[in-house]
């Protein structure tokens, strides 16, 4: 099992969260080519080492977080929340 | 090499097993092959194989980083089929299943294929009626099919929960009666010995570590146990497809490696005389009884990409819940093992076979978690595509720029997300 700190709700089995995908993928403009939306949709790097995936807390605070995790060993090595505006309140309050 | 025949099995029984030769040669790499095969599993060592009897091709190499029947040829659940329904799949499959029904012979060594049938459980109208139509497919395209009613299951399987009060009812089953299992072990060491005896050279403990490139092809390989050169190249080594795609540096694929597992009892007296599959809603699960008495199941992948050969615990809930849900008999059954092999995933759920942006390489590759039922057929048209230099027309659409075309060949209508499709 794998275990992932959530920044609101503390460590968690992995089976609490829903796999959202390889979270480095950036969805081009609407009106980007199509060999642009080509790459963001079908086309992957698939690395066998860190990765960073997003993972959906569905089972406990519904939050995307960016997780980096490595694919062969499966150690994590850092949860963040996946909303820029959310992540930095977290890292500074006032 | 010695035949294996009645007659040979009866002499040696006499004079205590010691005619028997080795299965293939353990040869020292070449310099050079006319065509280097990476991957030695079913896929590799079935395109060596047609490639040297079909096309008459000599001096092949087929490169294996461990040793043979040590990757996915001996993870999988030896389940063969071919009730696949797009245009394409559906003629492949079928070419795929009439290859196994003559394997044992054609190889020379008993693949223990056995057309057991399989049995896919229905649960509600509308499945009932997706059936129908899968049925109409497969015979109005020289494939076999049955619908069973209630009654018909019963006498053929009667211990499945039947309970009215179940949470998913069976109502009936699609059945092909040609599918079956096969010994995975086998298969591999069938095509190896009888692609050996052709001339092929197998080298095991031999991982590919660099691509050397000149441009728009490939000069050669550099190995664990030296540079080896190809005037051809083909990749079959599903899982780290990606990976050698890189070293020749190629940048993308439309594909993610997963991991799927796969589960074996403690044996039992004779239980299951089919395979059956069970899939509704969230779940999905097949089960069939090894000639061992092992009882060999799978289910979903474990939902996240991964390249490491072991599975996680939730999807053996998963599958244990599914198991009794659908045969209660088996709550006192021991699990004995359970493994996991990686998968390259394709963006659609189909394969590749197909040439490259290089000129003297060849692909195949993301066969999801079907590629042991395909084994035979991937090899007969990758040995194809390799000796003519085009696809066969009935893997035409299977390339690469597919996705380009907007022509998704995806079985399960699920959509560009690799670890949805099964």
């Amino acid at each position: 099992m794998i275990r992932i700190n959530c920044p609101y709700c503390g460590e968690r089995d992995h089976s609490e969260f829903t796999y959202g995908g390889d979270g480095s993928v950036k969805y081009p403009a609407l009106d980007a080519s199509m060999e642009d939306w080509l790459q963001a949709v079908f086309q992957r790097e698939n690395i066998r080492g860190v990765q960073t995936e997003s993972w959906h807390h569905v089972n406990g605070c519904r939050m995307w977080l960016l997780v980096e995790r490595d694919t062969m060993t499966h150690e994590i090595h850092s949860v963040r929340v996946a909303h820029p505006g959310l992540q930095q309140a977290l890292e500074d309050p006032s | 090499m010695t035949r294996f025949s009645a007659w040979n099995v009866f002499r040696n029984g006499l004079s205590g097993q010691k005619g028997w030769d080795r299965q293939w040669r353990d040869v020292e790499p070449k310099a050079d092959y006319d065509v280097v095969i990476v991957g030695g599993g079913i896929h590799g060592l079935a395109t060596a194989y047609y490639l040297a009897k079909k096309h008459g091709l000599k001096n092949i190499a087929v490169l294996e980083k461990g040793w043979i029947g040590g990757g996915n040829a001996g993870r999988n659940t030896t389940i063969v089929r071919s009730n696949y329904f797009r245009p394409g799949n559906r003629e492949f499959y079928e070419h795929s299943l009439k290859l196994w029904e003559n394997l044992s012979h054609d190889l020379n060594y008993n693949v223990m294929f056995s057309q057991r049938g399989h049995v896919s459980l229905l649960h509600s109208p509308g499945a009932v009626d997706a059936a129908a139509r899968g049925y109409n497919t497969l015979r109005l395209t020289g494939s076999d099919a049955e619908i069973w009613g209630l009654e018909e299951l019963k006498q053929e399987i009667p211990h499945l929960n039947y309970a009215a009060n179940a949470r998913f009812p069976i109502l009936g089953a699609a059945v092909q009666r040609r599918a079956g299992t096969a010994r995975h072990d086998a298969v591999v060491w069938g095509y190896a010995r009888a692609a050996d005896q052709l001339g092929v050279d197998i080298i095991q403990n031999c991982e590919v570590l660099g691509v050397r490139r000149d441009q728009g092809r490939i000069t050669g390989l550099d190995t664990s146990r030296g540079a080896i050169g190809g005037s051809k190249i083909g990749f079959s080594v599903a899982g780290n497809t990606s990976r050698l795609w890189d070293m020749a540096g190629l940048g993308t694929l439309p594909i993610e490696s997963h991991k799927l597992q796969a589960f074996v009892t403690e044996p039992l007296k004779p239980l299951l005389d089919h395979v059956v599959v069970f899939g509704v809603g969230g779940t999905h699960f097949y089960i069939s009884q090894s000639d061992k008495g092992g009882m060999v199941f799978g289910g979903d992948l474990d939902w996240y990409k991964s390249y490491a050969q072991r599975g996680n615990l939730p999807i053996v809930q998963d599958v244990s819940e599914c198991a009794l849900s659908i045969l209660p008999c088996l709550g006192r059954v021991r699990l004995l093992r359970h493994w996991s092999g990686v998968c390259d995933m394709s963006m659609d759920g189909s394969h590749f076979i197909c040439k490259t942006p290089l000129d003297n390489l060849y692909l195949n590759a993301g066969w999801n978690y079907g590629g042991f039922k395909a084994g035979p057929g991937a090899g007969w048209f990758f040995a194809d595509l390799i000796a003519n230099d085009r696809p066969h027309e009935i893997v035409a659409e299977h390339d690469l720029k597919r996705f380009e075309r907007g022509y998704n060949i995806d079985e399960r209508g699920a959509g560009p997300d690799p670890k949805l499709h099964g």
